[in-house]
């Protein structure tokens, strides 16, 4: 749906490059059939391949009964109790409804319904600042919906907090709306079907209402431990995040049963992560390898309308890790090529790379603002696991013309105090 | 691509401790103190016949000279050492004359006999500049800009030459006016002309007819480009470099005649030069090709469009020229003499050639152009082009609107006086050979960029090169131009991203046994819904087996390949070896994360389709 609204952007870039094409308008439901479709074989996919390697499927929900069994019940109804030596749990996570907001569950939808929609979500108001909020009104205004995005506190937390102003402020650009410190208070059903919100600003300590056709919680999410019966097979989880407590080895307090992916703690929620976390699991049990997963400097990127990559620490981190002092920061305001033609605004086409400020600068933090940050980050983030230097990273010549050569060409320091705005020649 | 195996390990051998490079930082001080500080300075050995007669040269021509014998002091092995870095020069006498490194004592001789010496003695007769750079491109404006925030007193001469259709343009060389620029905005051009379709099935509605309308592309582009020269200029006055829109061609030494436009002539000296002339394409020698053939230094602002089109040649800018006319609409034929893309991995040019076929362009193989006619006037006009095959005696005509030249490019060394000052080229390429400090055969003459003997066509190479140029040249610095592992791509409708070796050329040095092949097919997200190609991007690298695997050769052919290649060419440099890869997190969804992944070798032969998750 990103690409929906990527698109969007390239069909108004189109007639500055000498494409005539008369105004446009979006059918959410044919895109929504076509993302859904391309789901669908996915799901089917998974299917074949578990079947091809002889893993057997059950669309069963399962708790434990005693540390080596567990119980599943089928949608009719039907239990079946199944054992095994080795048991993984990777059940996730799912959005949390704020169930204390009066309607939050009767009116609101979250990021499990959006994608499924068969009709246009329609005015929308997105309450959260984690990434999947922002994710989601960026594609949404980019679809040309009107869409507001509502903050308690900080968006991206976590995240670089700089490069997660710019985020917002590219987003405020495009046309998304921000109500900053608020925090909603119930939602009501309107007699033509509209939903009516009530919020409070926390600064102000004003009440405040809008209207509005979609309510989309983005709030955070739940582990899907609850009706697994852990305590029955004596996995112990973590009180206040729900989430199970694991080793580096991936095992929870009971030797034999191991936890992956959402539902550990402490991991990034991060699908590439799961899926590597699983695979070297798999390994060590069938004795194969003794790799442990490495959690470190895991790269990813955010896919907001202007998408966010990054690997290793923000600024933040790095000054509360190594002190401000030993922090060099490198960074450049840039503008992609193709945005001149197309007259798009590059304010916050921006680019920082933290490293320390002893020769040879070893890098700690790439951060990359812009046009396929994803694609851009994902080699750089190779060079930080192979210990890479500023020096060594300045020595690799650019590819011309593209947004990652000027990673290679970063050369302002923020204690230098210079314009890091990169000009022409 | 080519690159001699030792000589990366030289360059990143680990050094000897800290204390040891601080005190050889010192010594290269020292020696740069003497150098700067002696009209003439040799660095010779009390016992070395060659270096006496050098002596004897200079005392008989009643010159002061500063002598330090290496095998009278303590350190001498490491000056050697250290002269060696500095001058690329390993053996005694090793001669300064006014700060120029002279070379041994052949090159003192010769200098003596062409006059060179005897002028670069009475440098005190001061010249005009510190560095003339003749060609503001690239390479030219990179060095000049370099040397004049190191203080220097600095000219840079352009002058575009109108190609046989009329055309030339601003300050800032091929790449800005007729080369990366343009060519990649006409790509995004066609890109986002397939973004056009690829947005119904995403939801979009929009009206039927679509068409393309060439003067508005060529002229929000051309503005574009106008906007940068004119960014040049001002970036050149605020350095204080002085640009002179004139003709440079040597006329003896360290001086140089400036032509301009109206033909008034003047006359300027300096210490050193730097050439930076680049390349212009290269014509075919038939019939009518000056007359009604155009090259890419004329389709960037060709006020018309070109229509139904010829592309002759199957180097990277034909392809990529072939491929964006094709995405804007328009009906496009390359005629190939050989090989597309020479030079490059070979799978994955014919891989770019399918991907182009499959998308309306038509490749006419192994035929050349003998002769081009014109049928009628026009923009564009009508012109008959007579190929015939290089296999038989089988020859075709076909009538097409547009005749785009992109065989070649060739040097522009032999109209700026070189033999006036003995500066070598290569007779047949008009290539100017160079050490690895870019020094020409004559001392104070350098040259960076495309006209450099076996070395990239690039602009961030020619950049950076002629940045450390500048910076060895007038700051003392000491780090060379790393022409290994430079990554490029090429902006074929289906972009082609590499970075180190191709597969041929890594068999060819390393030997096909030592060698693992990586790759696989995959199918970008965006792609699916859009319903597009599956099986078409491909991925390869090419790992050294017995040196840890280490990846010698990156490939990728794929959206974006560009932004995709740049961060893995870093992670090269910082010696990316394939379990690195394994071990590194992919960032999901993208095209770039099939790296972290890859699992089929060539050499199993498994089948690399992609099938479902």
């Amino acid at each position: 749906m990103h690409q929906a609204a990527l698109l969007g952007g390239m069909i108004r870039d189109a007639t500055h490059y000498g494409w005539a094409i008369q105004p446009v308008l979006h059918d959410w439901g044919t895109m929504a059939e076509a993302v859904q479709n391309h789901v669908k074989s996915l799901n089917w996919g998974h299917r074949v391949q578990l079947q091809d390697r002889k893993v057997k499927y059950f669309n069963v929900k399962a708790s434990f009964v005693n540390e080596h069994t567990v119980c599943s019940v089928a949608k009719d109804g039907k239990e079946t109790l199944l054992s095994a030596e080795h048991i993984v749990i990777a059940t996730g996570g799912r959005p949390r409804y704020p169930t204390h907001i009066e309607g939050a569950l009767e009116y609101g939808i979250t990021s499990d319904d959006i994608f499924w929609l068969k009709e246009s979500p329609g005015k929308t108001l997105v309450v959260g600042a984690s990434y999947v909020a922002l994710e989601c009104a960026g594609f949404l205004t980019g679809l040309g919906l009107d869409t507001t995005v509502m903050i308690r506190s900080i968006p991206l937390r976590g995240f670089d907090q700089q490069m997660s102003s710019l985020v917002t402020e590219y987003m405020a650009s495009q046309g998304t709306q921000f109500l900053r410190g608020c925090t909603p208070s119930r939602v009501r059903r309107l007699p033509d079907g509209q939903l009516q919100v009530t919020w409070e600003d926390l600064t102000s300590g004003k009440e405040d209402v809008g209207t509005f056709n979609t309510v989309l919680w983005a709030t955070g999410r739940i582990p899907e431990t609850r009706s697994l019966n852990l305590e029955k097979a004596g996995v112990k989880i973590n009180p206040n995040s729900q989430k199970i407590l694991v080793d580096a080895q991936e095992t929870t307090s009971v030797p034999h049963i191991y936890a992956i992916g959402d539902v550990a703690e402490g991991r990034p929620e991060l699908t590439p992560t799961a899926v590597m976390a699983g695979k070297l699991l798999a390994r060590r049990l069938c004795g194969q390898s003794s790799d442990v997963m490495d959690y470190d400097n895991v790269p990813t990127t955010v896919f907001t309308p202007l998408e966010y990559g990054c690997v290793g620490l923000s600024e933040e981190e790095a000054v509360a890790r190594h002190g401000e002092e030993h922090v060099e920061v490198y960074h450049a305001y840039y503008k992609p090529l193709e945005f001149t033609v197309a007259q798009r605004d590059a304010s916050q086409c921006y680019i920082k790379m933290v490293c320390l400020r002893k020769p040879p600068q070893l890098v700690l933090g790439l951060h990359f603002l812009g046009p396929n940050a994803g694609e851009v980050t994902q080699g750089f983030a190779l060079g930080i696991k192979c210990g890479a230097s500023y020096v060594q990273l300045m020595q690799t010549v650019g590819i011309h013309p593209t947004c990652a050569e000027e990673v290679a060409k970063l050369r302002i320091s923020k204690r230098s105090g210079l314009d890091p705005t990169v000009t022409g020649c | 691509m080519s690159s001699p195996p030792g000589r990366r390990a030289r360059l990143s051998s680990p050094g000897t401790g800290r204390s040891s490079s601080e005190a050889r930082e010192e010594l290269r001080r020292r020696l740069l103190g003497l150098i700067e500080s002696n009209r003439v300075m040799i660095f010779s050995k009390s016992y070395c016949p060659h270096s006496a007669r050098v002596k004897e040269l200079f005392s008989s021509l009643g010159v002061e000279c500063n002598i330090l014998e290496l095998d009278r002091v303590d350190d001498g092995a490491n000056v050697q050492e250290v002269l060696s870095e500095i001058t690329n020069q390993k053996t005694v006498p090793n001669i300064f004359v006014n700060k120029v490194h002279m070379g041994g004592c052949d090159q003192t001789f010769q200098a003596h006999q062409s006059g060179l010496l005897q002028k670069l003695l009475q440098e005190d007769a001061a010249y005009d500049y510190d560095l003339i750079v003749i060609g503001g491109g690239s390479g030219g404006l990179a060095c000049a800009q370099e040397a004049a925030i190191l203080g220097k007193k600095v000219m840079v001469l352009d002058f575009v030459v109108p190609s046989p259709q009329g055309m030339s343009w601003g300050l800032g060389g091929t790449c800005v006016n007729v080369g990366c620029v343009p060519k990649k905005l006409m790509h995004q051009a066609a890109l986002l002309g397939q973004a056009l379709s690829d947005a119904r099935k995403f939801g979009w509605e929009y009206s039927q007819q679509v068409r393309h309308n060439w003067e508005t592309m060529t002229e929000a582009i051309q503005n574009y480009i106008g906007s940068l020269n004119w960014g040049c200029r001002l970036s050149l006055r605020e350095k204080a470099v002085a640009y002179v829109n004139s003709y440079g061609e040597f006329v003896e030494h360290h001086k140089i005649k400036a032509t301009n436009r109206k033909g008034q002539e003047t006359y300027y000296t300096a210490a050193k030069f730097v050439l930076a002339t680049g390349e212009r394409p290269r014509y075919l020698g038939i019939q009518g090709d000056k007359e009604y053939c155009i090259t890419s230094d004329d389709l960037f602002s060709l006020p018309y469009c070109p229509g139904k089109t010829l592309v002759v040649g199957a180097s990277y800018v034909g392809l990529e020229c072939a491929g964006f006319l094709a995405g804007i609409g328009l009906d496009v034929t390359v005629m190939v003499r050989s090989v597309l893309l020479r030079g490059f991995d070979q799978e994955m040019a014919e891989k770019v050639g399918s991907y182009m076929e499959q998308h309306g362009v038509k490749f006419l193989r192994k035929f050349v152009p003998v002769m081009v006619q014109q049928l009628e006037k026009g923009s564009p006009g009508k012109l008959k082009v007579v190929a015939k095959s290089t296999e038989g005696p089988e020859a075709i005509e076909e009538v097409y609107n547009t005749v785009l030249l992109a065989i070649g490019r060739d040097s522009c060394t032999r109209k700026i006086g070189l033999e006036k000052i003995g500066v070598k080229i290569n007779e047949k390429s008009g290539k100017i050979p160079v050490n690895d400090v870019e020094q020409t055969n004559v001392p104070y003459v350098y040259a960076v960029g495309d006209i450099l003997e076996g070395k990239l066509e690039l602009t961030p190479v020619a950049i950076q090169a002629g940045k450390l140029l500048a910076r060895r040249l007038f700051a003392g610095h000491l780090e060379k131009c790393d022409y290994v592992n430079v990554p490029t791509t090429v902006f074929a409708p289906l972009e082609y991203g590499c970075c180190g070796l191709s597969e041929e050329k890594a068999i060819e040095v390393y030997k096909k046994e030592n060698l693992e092949v990586y790759h696989t097919l995959f199918w970008p997200l965006e792609w699916t819904v859009a319903g597009r190609d599956n099986n078409t991007c491909y991925a390869k690298i090419i790992c050294h087996k017995f040196n840890n695997y280490r990846v010698i050769g990156f490939h990728v052919l794929g959206p974006n390949a560009g932004e995709i290649t740049q961060g893995f060419a870093a992670a090269m440099k910082c010696g990316l070896t394939k379990q690195l890869l394994d071990d590194t997190i992919g960032i999901h969804p993208t095209c770039g994360e099939v790296f972290t992944t890859l699992e089929i070798t060539k050499s199993s032969g498994l089948d690399i389709t992609q099938k479902g998750c």
